[in-house]
């Protein structure tokens, strides 16, 4: 029987965390903002069809950066505990905070436990009835949280669209501000992201049920002028 | 995915938390965008009464009608909920929007019917939102045909559910309504539906009343018209409340979706055929 080689497990942790960002750091940005009107997320994304930014609740979104098919499955089962959430008690008690801390178990769990680590990062925005209420999780590969506050960025050059977005940035922000803001910083020096390229979309600040909406075609290609 | 975080089988996890966190799935036991697929797979799902419902005063809905408009489709129901030869409830909603563009009316066994409500427009938002895209207006009756008929074994036992479904079809641009029976028979109708205890009253109304591509307005009124009448023939139907306040719920689907008309508005419309009958001399005794 042949022995398995000894790997440290630091050597094993690191190995796979630089597995997960290689993964991440291929796939393109997007960026949420928490301004005066609700919460704006804004993506790079040439598909209409495969979509980065969805619909979890009433008041949450969920969005998606790095392999498509692992972070469509953990959107799908982020509906499917709000839905029965729900349902099982009221619709006031689904929250995002809950849901991102179930995130952080699953991706916890598959990035020791598994074979290979997810290679995404997910973001869980709440939007509050008054604006300095939001909250927004930014979740990592490790289950890492971190609880954001105005805005955030994932996904591959995070850091460099984060700090031109910072430059900017202000919570008095109306949609087409902070619309054309964010697809400014996701642009970067020396290309231009247009109306096609985006996926924008927002959980607006008004009370009711399904505050979440998408920004598409005419509207969005008015929003960005 | 690699996860296996695999459901318990079901039985384990009736009623317990289990069922509100992260629900995975393997890909063979995947219920898809179904919500009572998941429901029954977490256990969440409604038992199915093994016993008739006769030493059980269990609470029923009655007169809720539909009737198809120019803009869409109007809806409308009364408030009361009898048990036996009680009134249980005065107030009671039996018109609901089932999603934007629809929606549905419900009369027997108040309970379930609620119930069943509540579930399909979970079911709708539900399959909204994992497909990303709405069902067709004949996905959303068929669904609400399946859940009707997997009722029927509770119906058997006396907590029948019968609801009307009516919603813009926006594909076509057109409203559409649709009822059903016990077994979960869907059947489309091209001018009008009733269903509940008083529907043979409400019927004749409605049928006496009814032109073709008529204006909303005169069709909310032959809807009022047709409670009302109802409400003096049925003692199951509740008519106008008007020491309390309390009218029937009535809505317009249409273009702009799923519009519930103004207890105020309501009460208005009461008040004007009260009057008009008054004026003619009143009613045959």
């Amino acid at each position: 029987m042949t022995m398995p080689f000894y790997v440290a497990p630091e050597q094993l942790m690191k190995d796979r965390a630089d597995f997960a960002r290689k993964g991440i750091a291929r796939g393109r940005a997007l960026a949420a903002l928490s301004i005066e009107d609700g919460i704006l997320i804004c993506a790079e994304n040439r598909s209409n069809s495969l979509r980065k930014v969805s619909e979890i609740y009433d008041r949450i979104a969920f969005a998606g950066v790095g392999r498509y098919n692992e972070f469509d499955q953990l959107r799908i089962a982020g509906v499917r505990h709000a839905d029965l959430k729900g349902y099982t008690y009221s619709r006031e008690d689904v929250d995002a905070r809950s849901l991102a801390n179930q995130y952080a178990q699953v991706l916890g769990q598959t990035f020791t436990h598994e074979m290979k680590p997810m290679e995404v990062e997910i973001l869980v925005a709440e939007v509050a009835s008054e604006a300095g209420g939001d909250q927004m999780f930014h979740v990592l590969y490790d289950g890492t949280v971190h609880d954001e506050s105005g805005y955030t960025v994932l996904g591959g050059e995070a850091d460099s669209i984060a700090e031109r977005l910072g430059r900017s940035y202000e919570a008095s922000w109306e949609v087409g501000d902070a619309a054309k803001s964010a697809a400014g910083a996701l642009s970067g020096e020396g290309r231009l992201l247009e109306a096609d390229d985006l996926e924008v979309a927002i959980l607006g600040r008004e009370t009711g049920k399904r505050t979440f909406r998408r920004i598409e075609g005419q509207a969005l290609a008015e929003l960005l002028a | 995915m690699a996860v296996t975080a695999v459901w318990p089988n079901s039985k384990d996890c009736r009623g317990s938390l289990i069922a509100v966190t992260m629900p995975l799935f393997d890909a063979g036991g995947d219920p898809g965008p179904n919500f009572g697929a998941l429901l029954r797979s977490t256990g969440l799902a409604p038992p199915v009464p093994d016993a008739p419902a006769d030493t059980l005063l269990v609470s029923h809905a009655t007169t809720v009608v539909a009737i198809r408009c120019r803009q869409g489709v109007v809806m409308a129901g009364d408030r009361r909920a009898t048990a036996g030869h009680l009134i249980s409830h005065r107030a009671i909603e039996k018109v609901f929007p089932a999603d934007r563009f629809s929606g549905v009316a419900i009369a027997g066994a108040a309970g379930p019917a609620m119930e069943m409500v509540r579930l399909f427009q979970l079911q709708l938002e539900h399959y909204e939102k994992v497909e990303g895209k709405a069902l067709s207006l004949d996905g959303k009756a068929n669904q609400l045909g399946i859940m009707v008929r997997n009722n029927l074994p509770a119906a058997l036992q006396g907590f029948a559910v019968v609801p009307l479904f009516a919603g813009f079809d926006t594909a076509r641009g057109v409203g559409r309504l649709f009822q059903y029976d016990v077994t979960g028979g869907r059947y489309e109708e091209r001018e009008y539906a009733v269903g509940g205890s008083g529907s043979l009253h409400a019927g004749t109304v409605i049928k006496l009343g009814y032109r073709p591509d008529a204006d909303a307005d005169e069709m909310i009124d032959l809807a009022v018209s047709a409670l009302y009448r109802t409400a003096e023939e049925d003692a199951a139907t509740g008519g106008p409340d008007l020491v309390r306040g309390i009218f029937p719920v009535v809505a317009v689907t249409g273009a702009e979706g799923f519009q519930r008309i103004a207890d105020d508005d309501v009460e208005a419309r009461f008040r004007a055929l009260l009057t008009g009958l008054a004026a003619q001399g009143g009613e045959p005794r």
